[in-house]
């Protein structure tokens, strides 16, 4: 008898939980498939290309279920770019730099203070980041460069890039912590000079890793809607230069969709964005998976 | 003999440029941390910490009710998962499939989980904001990282706990509820904390689900009023997206020291939890490893 | 003759822990010199000394003479210049995650030589001096992680001897090698000899027997016994010694 309800209970609770795993992928397939179901409806029941979308600067959808308005986002999609791209221009050589740091200079600081540190500022919220660079930043760009306002390309990339900072650097610094000693012995066996070493040596062999962190600081950066929106100007026009206010992709969702009639065109076309943004992040993992597999060939000799 | 001294002057400029960033690095970080915190003591006036439309008490209390009710979901949720992954899952493309989902959920931008969260939970059912629908929004945010967390501590347990478990006729779910789970719940919590810190900060995903605006009546215990603290179903505005929308939206003369203030109180909630999870599960790591 | 390197009175703690003891001894040119002994006994920190890879570690002091022709390694050298002249071979093959050639020409490329043609020549004279080069000389662009264990510590022993050494450090080369790959890397060894001095750790008492000239015994960091191989395999003058050769311990 007790052996039954033994038999009975791992039973019930092996189900239960591989249905929690089962319902993960139902979760995840769901959002994917609203997202693309609600993000086609521009395509699809509205009528317009792929080509304007992505290209045409002309943005007036409609606030209707009619349609018949333009739904250009090529504003919003440069936006998101320029402020990402300037972002990790920023972030990089100083994550690297202090990942370096951590791991080869000062192994015991790095440990004891500096990474703790680090890893204490990847759980700041982004709101706060936000706010920091309106009441702070803008002003300072504004001053600096004697602007009419200080709501720039530059103020949203410097933004993001404190914001990716520490988890590039965590990233990077578990990359190049993970490299065999027994390289760094050869090649200072060699008569090599420590920034030989990290140069020639541990750099190069970290770089997937790295390069794992570059990506995921970005997808950080590309999904960042609110930071962004406090400090980026929201004007829908091309940035004449890191220093001029434009919009992007994140802002436009979080500060439009609100007021946009379900449905209507406006309102697919600002899901047409949030599907974008998915298929980015889905293009990340996948040139994550890549750089990893290809990591594991080399690990092989195969190449 | 040149060619090293040039090596090791390019080595020592090198280091000082390590060092150099390194420094600023920690000096801006700090600096961040003592602006926002000394701002929010600047302007601090005793009616911010009120429970009423001027001060932030509600706010405050919505953050720490919106993340309780989200751990709710995504607490079972997630050691569900990461337990299937880790001692159920047989190897094959299901199970790498799973993985490339938890890995999507972990990398979504949260504005998107939030439209989602719009779609489904409120104009699908046809709600208003509410605080029950933010806290299944933030549910999928953190869900990957608990989930995660669970496998990663489940499969770094020593080969030797399952091997005793069953070689004295314990069952597979035995073994974990008894012997696995345990032993992992330092790791676990430490997960579940640093999910809950996270939590905290959201904003994106909550603008179209939980909402922007809150009204509380302290003295309403009945459940179902859109007034009672305690509903889930009433709209319930959180500190992030308070300070979101002291930008957007500034009302009151004092908008900016009260975004000041809340910024202060979130960081400090943040560090507090961040450097709590840490502290506990190394207590606890200790505690399990016997010293 | 004169001698390679002149070791006196040389002291090392690790923190509070004596390492080595008042070891002197002096290492002859074109020889194998053995340093034998149980493990924890000193002989690769000894070994480790010699080219300052100890320098790397962390709460390590010494103090001493070492000299390498006459000059002090410690007060007249660095540790960089040092290096490229005393070469060191480890225990577990290392080479870099990068091509056979890559790995050969770095040492030179360190130095400064950026020819191309001499680096070529560099690269097939040591591959050439490691008896590999008949095995790679097809694949020096391929990855060096693909080679067998053998093939990747005779890489090492290569690249070593790019980078123009006269003395080669071993630190138990032979000790995660098969039988096979272990004998091609003794027989290397005694061409070696001709060009460069060598020191190196074993626990193969049977190695030591075979392929060196001299052999240092360490006992507790201390230097028991050294001289010639053959008087001490067939004769030593310690009872330690012979303990150990005869496999009483360690």
């Amino acid at each position: 008898m007790e052996k039954k309800s033994l038999f009975w209970k791992e039973h019930f609770w092996r189900g239960l939980i591989t249905c929690c795993g089962l319902f993960v992928i139902v979760l995840t397939l769901a959002i994917g498939a609203f997202l693309v179901y609600k993000g086609s409806g521009t395509f699809t029941k509205y009528g317009h290309s792929i080509f304007e979308f992505l290209f045409s600067s002309k943005w007036s959808p409609a606030d209707n279920s009619t349609g018949g308005g333009s739904v250009g986002a090529a504003v919003y999609i440069v936006g998101s770019l320029s402020t990402c791209g300037l972002a990790l221009l920023i972030a990089t050589p100083f994550s690297l730099a202090a990942a370096i740091f951590m791991t080869e200079i000062s192994p015991k600081l790095g440990n004891k203070f500096f990474r703790p540190a680090v890893e204490l500022f990847v759980g700041i919220p982004s709101v706060i980041y936000g706010w920091v660079g309106l009441t702070t930043l803008v002003p300072a760009i504004k001053k600096v460069f004697h602007l009419n306002m200080g709501y720039s390309v530059l103020a949203a990339g410097i933004v993001l890039a404190v914001m990716i900072f520490p988890s590039i650097t965590t990233v990077a610094a578990d990359a190049i912590k993970s490299v065999p000693i027994d390289y760094r012995k050869a090649a200072y066996g060699l008569g090599a000079t420590r920034w030989q070493v990290i140069y020639q040596i541990v750099l190069p062999a970290a770089k997937p890793g790295i390069f794992t962190g570059i990506i995921m600081g970005l997808a950080r950066a590309f999904g960042e809607a609110l930071a962004v929106a406090m400090v980026i100007g929201k004007m829908r026009s091309f940035p004449k230069s890191i220093l001029s206010p434009t919009t992007n992709l994140t802002s436009a969702i979080a500060s439009d969709m609100g007021g946009a009639m379900e449905g209507g065109e406006y309102n697919t076309a600002l899901w047409t964005m949030a599907l974008l943004l998915f298929l980015i992040s889905l293009l990340f993992i996948f040139i994550i998976h890549r750089i990893v597999a290809q990591k594991g060939e080399e690990k092989d000799g195969n190449k | 003999m040149e060619t090293n001294k040039k090596a090791k002057q390019i080595d020592r400029i090198m280091t000082a440029v390590f060092v150099t960033v390194a420094g600023f690095f920690l000096l801006l970080l700090a600096g961040i941390a003592l602006l926002v915190i000394g701002r929010g003591i600047a302007g601090f006036e005793p009616y911010m910490l009120s429970f009423s439309r001027k001060g932030i008490g509600n706010q405050l209390f919505n953050t720490i009710y919106l993340v309780f009710l989200s751990l709710l979901v995504s607490v079972p949720l997630g050691i569900a998962t990461g337990v299937y992954l880790a001692e159920y899952a047989k190897p094959g493309k299901l199970t790498n499939f799973l993985g490339i989902c938890i890995e999507t959920l972990s990398s979504l931008p949260s504005i998107v989980v939030g439209l989602f969260g719009y779609l489904v939970f409120i104009v699908m059912v046809g709600a208003k904001w509410n605080l029950a629908s933010g806290a299944l929004a933030v549910s999928i945010l953190n869900l990957p990282l608990i989930a995660t967390t669970t496998k990663d501590a489940m499969l770094s347990m020593p080969k030797g706990y399952r091997m005793g478990s069953m070689g004295l006729g314990a069952t597979h779910w035995q073994t974990i509820k008894r012997v696995l789970l345990p032993a992992c719940m330092p790791r676990i919590l430490t997960g579940i904390i640093l999910a809950a810190g996270r939590v905290f900060g959201e904003a994106a995903a909550l603008l179209y689900t939980a909402g922007m605006s809150t009204d509380i009546n302290w003295n309403n215990w009945d459940l179902t009023s859109p007034t009672c603290p305690l509903n889930p179903f009433r709209p319930g505005e959180t500190l992030a997206l308070h300070i979101w929308a002291s930008r957007t939206e500034a009302i009151g003369a004092d908008s900016v020291q009260i975004a000041n203030f809340s910024s202060a109180v979130l960081l400090i909630l943040v560090f507090a939890f961040s450097i709590g999870a840490r502290v506990l599960g190394r207590r606890m790591e200790r505690k399990i490893g016997g010293k | 003759m004169e001698s390679k390197f002149e070791v006196s009175k040389l002291n090392l703690h690790y923190g509070q822990f004596h390492a080595l003891k008042d070891v002197s001894l002096s290492i002859l040119p074109h020889e194998v010199t053995a340093l034998i002994g149980p493990s924890g006994c000193g002989k690769s920190t000894f070994l480790k000394t010699l080219n300052r890879m100890n320098d790397l570690e962390e709460g390590v002091t010494i103090d001493g003479k070492v000299t390498l022709d006459g000059r002090d390694i410690f007060r007249d050298m660095d540790a960089i210049s040092l290096r490229q002249r005393v070469g060191m071979v480890f225990q577990q093959p290392n080479p870099f995650p990068k091509s056979i050639y890559e790995n050969v020409a770095y040492g030179p490329k360190l130095q400064g030589i950026r020819s191309k043609v001499k680096l070529d020549e560099i690269v097939e004279n040591a591959l050439k001096g490691a008896a590999i080069w008949d095995e790679v000389k097809d694949r020096l662009k391929k990855n060096a992680m693909g080679l067998s264990g053998g093939q990747q510590q005779r890489l090492c022993i290569a690249r070593a001897l790019a980078a123009g050494p006269d003395v080669l450090l071993m630190d138990e080369p032979t000790s995660a090698l098969d039988p096979i790959s272990t004998s091609k890397i003794e027989d290397l060894c005694a061409q070696l000899k001709k060009d460069y001095t060598i020191v190196m750790v074993t626990h193969n008492m049977q190695q030591a027997a075979r392929i060196s000239d001299k052999t240092a015994f360490f006992l507790l960091g201390e230097v028991v016994e050294y001289g010639d191989t053959d008087q001490m395999f067939s004769m030593p003058k310690d009872k330690r010694t012979e303990d150990y050769i005869t496999g009483r311990f360690g």
